[in-house]
């Protein structure tokens, strides 16, 4: 993108906000507090323009005006020209506009798919995973434990949720590497790079595609060969949606909860007192994850109105794009005391981090047990642990942030 | 005490499953209903207090406080 809009700096943020702005990746805290107080509903022309809500309240009443802000089309920024050509055609092939449900749908489409699904992630069927997992973390620390050093997100985090998502929907976890590089595709880099989203999300196609024709001359009872038996609304799935759920479920079980684990590190790592206090009250850690997830929450996610919203002042027109920014919500301090500080033994907390409402996230039970078992495991094999270098700690932001290198040291457990 | 939890309301983010798994059970979807009629054993309403307080749909309330 020559003239990327990105390049000018941002004067005032309420009108003009740049959600990939690096200092904003970094820390955006600073800038919602801002608007919170001045434009809580602020507006931006930059990446195809969008809303940003600010305020838990507003989230709160914006992911319940169902289809008013649909789901059409979840990404923080449109498709680009490129990948809108390849949409189309598909549309016109399959007749079908909710590509990857029920992440894309709206009621009444969105529940049967949701129904499909759930079943691999409640609490019960997300408990035989856990083995499994520990395991997988510990395999990764045996890696590194003896060389006092170690990449909290690109050793540890990054390959523990590809691996796990692999194992419960029946693919190689050997093939992480490459799933990590087609979820940065369509999810990071692919946002500010067409090019590089039209890559992976064929990639990703095709690769499912591979799954399910094997699946369909050999069902064996995983998540795909489940699928492939399902119906929804009267009918068998075609390749197309079963396509579409597959990707869904790879893109949203792996950066995630990468940045939620990777976040959780850089934060033990750079507040000693909070890393000694866990390691001496261990039984707070599920408490501890909920706070880690109000703090860092990764997710943001689109809507698109479908008539125009007016919401406290801000007129949201009709065929706009609205980020819900449930990261803004969980700093929000008309929603939570010292909101701006982790409180690792916050016993009530309401946080928004999966979203709310009909799409709540579907994996968040997985994505909390994953979180448990990886600082679990890393608490009870790495003795005290700390930053190596703070300037060589990357970020990644706009639909999912979180930080990609976090180089630590640490001695003997 | 007695609780209950509003199925319209409810998403399944199991909140609080997880913080009580004695007064809550949920199905293959992840919804919850509070076990036993909502009856909170005695000893147990602070517990009961705190999923209330963590549910982020404002989906479980108290029907009865003794
Ligand atoms: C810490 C990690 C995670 C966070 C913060 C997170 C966050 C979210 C959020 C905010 C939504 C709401 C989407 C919306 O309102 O449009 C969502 C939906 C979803 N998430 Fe997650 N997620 C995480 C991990 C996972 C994992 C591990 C999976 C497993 C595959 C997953 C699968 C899904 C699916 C399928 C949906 C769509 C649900 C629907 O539309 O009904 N997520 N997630
Ligand atoms: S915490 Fe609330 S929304 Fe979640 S399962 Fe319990 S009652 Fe339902």
């Amino acid at each position: 993108m020559t003239d990327s809009p990105a390049r000018c700096p941002v004067h005032d943020w309420a009108s003009d906000y740049d959600i990939f702005d690096p200092d904003y990746v970094r820390d955006p805290a600073p800038v919602w507090e801002e608007l919170r107080g001045r434009c809580p509903i602020a507006h931006t022309e930059r990446w195809g323009g969008s809303w940003l809500p600010t305020r838990y309240e507003h989230l709160q009443e914006m992911v319940k005006m169902v289809p008013a802000l649909s789901s059409a089309s979840p990404l923080v920024v449109p498709p680009s020209p490129e990948m809108l050509e390849i949409l189309e055609a598909e549309t016109e092939k399959h007749g079908e506009t909710s590509r990857t449900p029920p992440i894309t749908s709206d009621p009444p489409r969105h529940r049967p798919y949701r129904r499909l699904i759930m079943p691999l992630f409640s609490p019960h069927a997300v408990e035989e995973h856990i083995p499994y997992t520990r395991t997988l973390c510990n395999r990764l620390i045996d890696g590194f434990v003896a060389e006092g050093r170690a990449d909290a997100a690109a050793d540890y985090a990054e390959q523990i949720t590809p691996r796990v998502i692999a194992h419960i929907l029946g693919i190689d976890p050997a093939r992480a590497e490459e799933f990590v590089g087609w979820v940065r595709g369509v999810l990071e880099i692919g946002l500010t790079e067409p090019e590089e989203a039209v890559r992976s999300r064929t990639a990703i196609r095709a690769f499912f595609q591979e799954m399910v024709t094997e699946r369909r001359e050999r069902p064996c009872g995983d998540a795909i060969s489940m699928l492939i038996d399902s119906e929804a609304e009267g009918e068998k799935l075609t390749d197309y949606r079963i396509l579409g759920m597959c990707s869904l479920l790879l893109i949203a079980g792996i950066d995630t909860t990468w940045s939620a684990i990777s976040s959780s590190l850089l934060h033990f790592a750079t507040h000693p007192a909070d890393q000694a206090r866990l390691r001496a009250e261990p039984d707070l850690l599920p408490t501890a994850v909920e706070e880690l997830l109000r703090f860092y929450s990764p997710v943001t996610m689109g809507r698109i109105a479908t008539e125009p919203v007016e919401i406290d002042g801000a007129k949201i027109g009709e065929g706009d794009r609205v980020l819900l920014n449930f990261p803004g919500a969980n700093r929000d301090p008309e929603a939570f005391e010292r909101a701006d500080e982790v409180v690792l033994d916050r016993e009530r907390n309401r946080h928004m981090a999966f979203g709310l409402g009909i799409h709540r996230c579907a994996g968040s039970n997985l994505a909390r047990m994953e979180m448990q078992v990886a600082l679990r495991t890393w608490f009870d094999r790495i003795g005290e642990f700390e930053l190596e270098d703070a300037d060589a700690v990357t970020w990644a932001g706009g639909q999912v942030r979180g930080p990609r290198r976090v180089p630590v040291r640490f001695g003997a457990a | 005490m007695r609780i209950k939890v509003d199925p319209d309301l409810c998403e399944g983010h199991n909140r609080c499953f997880a913080l009580a798994p004695d007064l809550f059970e949920v199905d293959d979807y992840g919804l919850s209903s509070a076990v036993n009629d909502g009856v909170v054993p005695p000893g147990r309403e602070e517990q009961a207090r705190l999923a209330i307080d963590n549910c982020p749909e404002f989906a479980i309330s108290v029907v009865d406080e003794d």
